[in-house]
């Protein structure tokens, strides 16, 4: 073969070859860009899933935006004029542990867990839809973490209280949240896993 | 078995654990100044102190004193002494009297953290249930305690 004609050959096949791996590039870049859409939708779906546990009246009626805990699956006001205080530990004379002790109390059905009080303002989670929520709880200016904290935090004993708060005066059990913890940490690591992904 | 004390004296007792501390005060240890009045932390009628801060009686559990220095109405001083008795005498604010010692021990409570408390504060801190209604008399009790 002549040389100029191998020399046009050579430039073919490498024309050829750039081509293909463009080619290939872009379909592997399609198929990554898919994956991404898909883990970030099955984000937050899970996200949603978590949101339900976040919203349940055992969660947010300590995550108030006001000044005062509310109380029930009703959400009403605190009784007794309870107010959230200085710290939110409740006021001067009357701190969340006047009443509350570090367990449910079956005589009284006066809910406990150590060290009970308010979520700070920052950390107000009421009238929040579960994208706000979600970009709340990863906001750290609001009190938020780093994904990878999120389930040592809902293994602590004040979040995991939620799953066990006590019965009422009446003796009737209080509700719980709508999902077993055991499924919230197991979706909560998913929604780590895939990206920790916010809903609209 | 649990140790604490009560009015500067050590006790220890054999009740089970999950026992309110208002039965151990009262039936155990026969300090009756202290009273019974809701049984779910409502009224405040139990009120004492659990080093030094209030605490509803009828919903701590014994098992939550151990170690601690608790101090019943009988133990806030031991000649009617202190400002919020003398107060609650020179105004005359028991009618019958029942809720008045868990008042006088939540505002005992209150004048330790805020000495100089506003009406604001008042209402905030003092919650407790007074049927005969002396409310009026109690606020006046506690600004007259503050200049005691």
């Amino acid at each position: 073969m002549p040389p100029s004609q191998f020399r046009k050959l050579t430039r073919c096949a490498l024309i050829a070859t750039i081509v293909a791996l463009v080619a290939l590039g872009t379909v592997a870049m399609g198929i990554a860009t898919a994956q991404d859409a898909d883990h970030r939708t099955q984000s937050q779906n899970l996200f949603l899933q978590m949101a339900a546990v976040f919203q349940s009246p055992r969660c947010i009626n300590c995550h108030p935006r006001s000044d005062y805990p509310a109380q029930g699956d009703d959400r009403h006001r605190h009784l007794f004029n309870v107010s959230r205080g200085p710290d939110d530990h409740g006021a001067p004379g009357l701190h969340c542990t006047t009443c509350h002790q570090s367990e449910n109390q079956a005589a009284s059905g006066v809910p406990g867990a150590p060290d009970w009080h308010l979520a700070p303002l920052r950390m107000a989670w009421d009238g929040y839809s579960p994208g706000e929520l979600c970009r709340a709880l990863l906001d750290p200016k609001r009190g938020g973490m780093k994904p990878e904290q999120f389930v040592d935090h809902f293994n602590t004993v004040f979040v995991v209280w939620a799953w066990a708060p006590g019965t009422d005066f009446h003796g009737v059990p209080r509700t719980v949240p709508p999902i077993s913890h055991e499924q919230f940490i197991a979706i909560t690591k998913q929604w780590v896993a895939t990206g920790a992904a916010c809903p609209k | 078995m649990t140790a604490f004390t009560v009015n500067g004296r050590a006790v220890t007792v054999q009740t089970e654990p999950d026992t309110p501390l208002l039965w151990v005060i009262r039936e155990e240890l026969g300090l009756t100044g202290t009273k019974f009045g809701c049984g779910i932390a409502a009224c405040g009628a139990c009120t004492v102190h659990v080093d030094g801060h209030a605490v509803r009686s009828c919903s701590f559990p014994l098992s939550a004193a151990e170690g601690k220095k608790i101090t019943t109405i009988e133990g806030l001083s031991p000649d009617r002494s202190h400002p919020v008795q003398k107060a609650w005498i020179k105004e005359q604010v028991p009618q019958c009297g029942y809720c008045q010692s868990g008042m006088i021990m939540a505002v005992a409570a209150l004048l330790a953290e805020k000495p100089r408390p506003t009406d604001a504060e008042i209402d905030a801190a003092i919650t407790n249930i007074c049927r005969c209604g002396t409310y009026q008399r109690i606020r006046k009790a506690i600004h007259a305690a503050v200049s005691v």
